[in-house]
């Protein structure tokens, strides 16, 4: 076990927890920020998804020990109202079923349009290609990315 | 046509005036559906009374929400129909999931397509008798008929007079009003909330991240565990060597219970690293099948002499022996897991005076009352408190996850929440059937169909046929029977339970069938349901005429025969009451098929929520595409050998074509729209490819047929 300090959602987190523990159990256990899911836990779903130095990595597959000072942001962290333009689309087009997913995909195109503001289809589709969603919610998920990108100044 | 309803005090009473004021409603949902009603005196001690709206003084309206919500959208829509007929403002609704109560609730359970279809008269008649005391007590108080008032948007107005004043306003006095016993419903033209696309009253909660699902349940002092359970069906432990595991750091204890051996800790983490270091043998419990036995054994069981008829009409054997052209076809597919994004997980805590369990479960009565049974205890001395589902797909119709939980609870006397691994979920069984299916059609010299077989072996399926649907009613000579092997390898419901892979077979034999008849597939099918309609054969379970509407709304919105090098497939189907038609449309691009688009039909009765209802039509149709191209799942020595998404395949974002959704608006109630959509998408998909590449495709996943494995999904591969 060791005590690791780290800077998540603009606060000083500190967290006793051994050194190889991923991000996400460190997050969802130790700190109790439950909005980042646990899917597949090697990767290759995308639940998990978090920022850290925005850009969207899969938290599940990283060692709490590599993150160091970098900055961390998880959806509970991404707005403080909930009113980001991918939040706001994300409702206005009524992207969830079962919604499980859709935390790790808003945090996947947050960190898209951060980089890239005005998308083409081709780098939506390729940017959201790594998160599942078992409901199927794919048609949604693309046009909220795009309404999103009209919002993002 | 306004609808008049009976009510009557055991229906339907007032519970209270709540304690900060305001009217409180309770309602009986079990009277609506002309079950047996209680005495009065059994009411008195709020036996049989059930969901609850509550109406404060500042407007707020709340509703309770039954059912378990796995994405279905059920705790939008529910409260959309008691608002309609309340005629209250959407705006001021507030929504609550109800705890596990069957004395409160009737069906509080998720499956079958059955929410709405069950539950739609229930809650018009609790918002209608809400909204009738609302009028009355606004009626008493300006001294004036109750007739000449309408309600409109959250208030009772008095044209006439100029007068009106809000629900919450009204509320108090409307408690002192006796519950009317006739209630007036709506005129369905008058709808204003229902078919409307209402946004997910959830949306912000699941857009910032709150905890709403099981694996979101933390208490102060639970524990967490982990559960190493049989890697190969047909096996048992046969010993176990856990000493290393239980030194290492977090861990609690290690317990074994049945087939299970539970790793019980601090943190997630700290669990699953003690179980790669946790030593278990096991041994032969049964027959250790892998699926290359499974493909020899339905050879063997498609000829054999003990299957069990589950339909028979006129004389088939005459027919085939006179037949001018028989047409013989099999097909096949493999088991598929549900994988909900939420692996599966349950909390309890068995205490000595009573049972919690928290968690997401299709079936909690059927849980509570399982747990119960199996730590020996009355359920009443059982709470259970449902979460949010991260996905259901059948999964959650089973109670194993539960009990295990609650048993590991009742050894370890602590407050525990279970959680499976993706591998734990994927290797766990309750799997979709595999099956396959020999189909046999009879034409006569005028290429007319006059003798039907249909015989459907399983592993652990049940009845894989549905001998009453399409075409049995339309063939004088039918034949249809099953047979059933028993495994070591568990099976359960699976979203649109056997259809999910019949109708592909059926809608695709048809097709061929079609065309062997030298007929149009649409004319074809359309023709067969005319006979039925007019000469029909022994019973006929679907309605032929929304089959019918919907075949002939999907063919006309796809402009079916009509669009130059588009090449469209054709399916079908009737699941759950409801009826979906589908054209999958592909086009050649570089000398290569691509799925560009499909075109479904539904005929769901009224649409409740048109957003919740188009989302569950198109994702219905991407579960089926996905799967009846990737979806495989496969064994060897009873061990499943794609235990996550790194070697089982699922549908991406990048592989769904366009999908433009139409409802047939015929007015009736809701018949259910939660399974129907997925059915008909693998046989209008297969017809396409068949125009596309001249080939016909006989099992899924469909990437594994000869010349379909570089096929790509999607418009923009």
């Amino acid at each position: 076990m060791a005590t690791f300090q780290l800077h998540i959602n603009g606060k000083n987190y500190s967290a006793d927890v051994e050194a190889d523990t991923p991000l996400l159990w460190v997050l969802r256990d130790t700190l109790g920020l439950l909005g980042t899911k646990y899917g597949c836990g090697i990767g290759q779903c995308g639940a998990c998804t978090v920022h850290l130095n925005g850009i969207a990595v899969r938290s599940c597959s990283l060692p709490v020990s590599a993150i160091g000072t970098k900055k961390v942001t998880t959806i509970e962290g991404l707005s403080e109202n909930g009113d980001h333009p991918v939040q706001q689309a994300w409702h206005e087009v009524d992207v969830a079923q079962c919604g499980y997913c859709q935390a790790g995909q808003i945090m996947t195109a947050a960190a898209l349009l951060a980089k890239t503001p005005k998308p083409s289809a081709e780098q939506i589709d390729t940017a959201m290609n790594g998160n599942l969603c078992r409901c199927g919610t794919y048609h949604r998920v693309r046009e909220a990315v795009v309404l999103a990108s009209t919002k993002t100044k | 046509m306004e609808t008049l309803m009976k009510t009557n005090r055991r229906e339907f009473l007032k519970l209270a005036v709540t304690s900060t004021g305001g009217l409180m409603l309770g309602f009986s949902w079990a009277s609506a559906s002309g079950f047996a009603s209680v005495d009065e005196a059994t009411f008195a001690a709020d036996v049989n009374f059930n969901s609850y709206l509550s109406i404060s003084p500042d407007d707020v309206i709340t509703i309770f929400s039954p059912n378990p919500e796995l994405g279905q959208n059920i705790k939008t829509s529910f409260p959309m129909i008691v608002a309609e007929e309340l005629d209250a403002d959407w705006t001021k609704v507030k929504v609550i999931q109800a705890a596990l109560d069957t004395k409160k609730y009737e069906r509080q359970l998720t499956g079958g397509s059955g929410a709405i279809p069950h539950s739609w008269e229930r809650l018009r008649k609790a918002g209608a008798t809400a909204r009738q005391m609302l009028i009355e007590a606004a009626a008493k108080r300006w001294n004036v008929s109750a007739a000449t008032l309408i309600t409109e948007n959250g208030k009772v107005i008095d044209k006439a007079n100029n007068k009106s004043a809000t629900y919450g306003e009204l509320a108090n006095e409307a408690a002192a009003i006796p519950v009317p016993t006739e209630v007036k419903l709506k005129d369905k033209k008058d709808f204003k909330i229902i078919g409307q696309p209402i946004k997910n009253v959830e949306n912000h909660a699941l857009f910032t991240g709150k905890p709403l699902f099981g694996l979101d349940f933390y208490r102060d002092g639970m524990l967490h565990a982990m559960i190493q359970r049989p890697q190969s069906f047909g096996t048992k432990i046969k010993s176990v060597d856990s000493a290393s595991a239980k030194a290492m750091p977090g861990i609690i204890d290690i317990v074994q219970f049945k087939n299970n051996v539970a790793i019980v800790g601090k943190s997630t983490w700290q669990i699953l690293k003690a179980r790669k270091v946790l030593k278990i043998e096991y041994e032969a419990d049964a027959t250790i099948e892998s699926t290359t036995d499974h493909d020899k054994l339905f050879k063997d069981l498609l000829n054999s002499k003990e299957a069990s008829v589950k339909r028979k009409d006129g004389d088939v054997e005459t027919a085939f022996k006179n037949a001018a052209k028989v047409i013989t076809r099999e097909y096949q597919c493999p088991f598929l897991p549900h994988n909900p994004m939420e692996p599966m997980n349950f909390f309890a805590h068995v205490r000595p005076d009573g049972v919690e369990l928290v968690g997401p479960s299709q079936t909690p009565d059927m849980a509570r009352n399982e747990v119960a049974k199996l730590l020996g205890i009355a359920p009443e001395k059982i709470t259970l408190e449902l979460t949010r589902l991260g996905g259901g797909f059948g999964r959650r119709l089973k109670a194993d996850y539960v009990l295990e939980a609650a048993e590991l609870s009742s050894i370890v006397k602590a407050p525990v929440k279970v959680t499976w691994t993706r591998e734990d979920d994927m290797g766990g069984g309750m799997y979709r059937p595999a099956v396959r299916y020999r189909f046999e059609a009879a034409l006569d010299a005028n290429n007319n169909l006059v003798g039907y077989r249909l015989r459907g072996v399983g592993i652990n399926s049940g009845n894989p046929t549905r001998e009453d649907n399409f075409p049995s009613g339309a063939v004088d000579n039918l034949l249809i029977d099953a047979v059933e092997y028993k495994s070591a390898i568990t099976t359960g419901a699976w979203r649109a339970p056997i259809t999910n892979f019949l109708a592909y077979a059926e809608q695709s034999f048809i097709d061929e069938v079609a065309g062997e008849a030298k007929q149009d597939p649409v004319q074809f099918r359309l023709a067969l349901l005319d006979k039925a309609k007019k000469s029909p054969v022994g019973a006929i379970k679907y309605d032929i005429d929304r089959m019918k509407a919907v075949i002939q709304l999907a063919a006309e919105k796809a402009e079916w025969g009509k669009k130059k090098n588009v090449l469209q497939g054709f399916s079908v189907y009737f699941s759950h009451r409801s009826y979906v038609a589908q054209v999958a449309e592909i086009e050649m691009k570089k000398g290569k098929p691509v799925l560009q688009r499909i075109i479904a039909a539904a005929d769901c009765g009224i649409v409740v929520n048109l957003s919740g209802a188009m989302q569950q039509v198109r994702g219905g149709i991407v579960d089926g595409l996905g799967h009846a191209f990737f979806g495989n799942l496969t064994f060897v020595n009873g061990e499943v050998a794609q235990k996550n998404f790194n070697a089982y395949r699922m549908i991406r974002l990048k592989e769904i074509p366009e999908i433009d959704v139409h409802f047939v608006n015929n007015g009736i109630d809701p018949t259910g729209l939660g399974e129907p959509a997925l059915p008909p998408t693998g046989g209008a998909v297969a017809n396409a490819l068949f125009k596309a590449t001249g080939k016909r495709i006989y099992s899924q996943p469909f990437i594994k047929q000869e010349g379909l494995e570089g096929v790509n999904l999607g418009t923009k591969m």
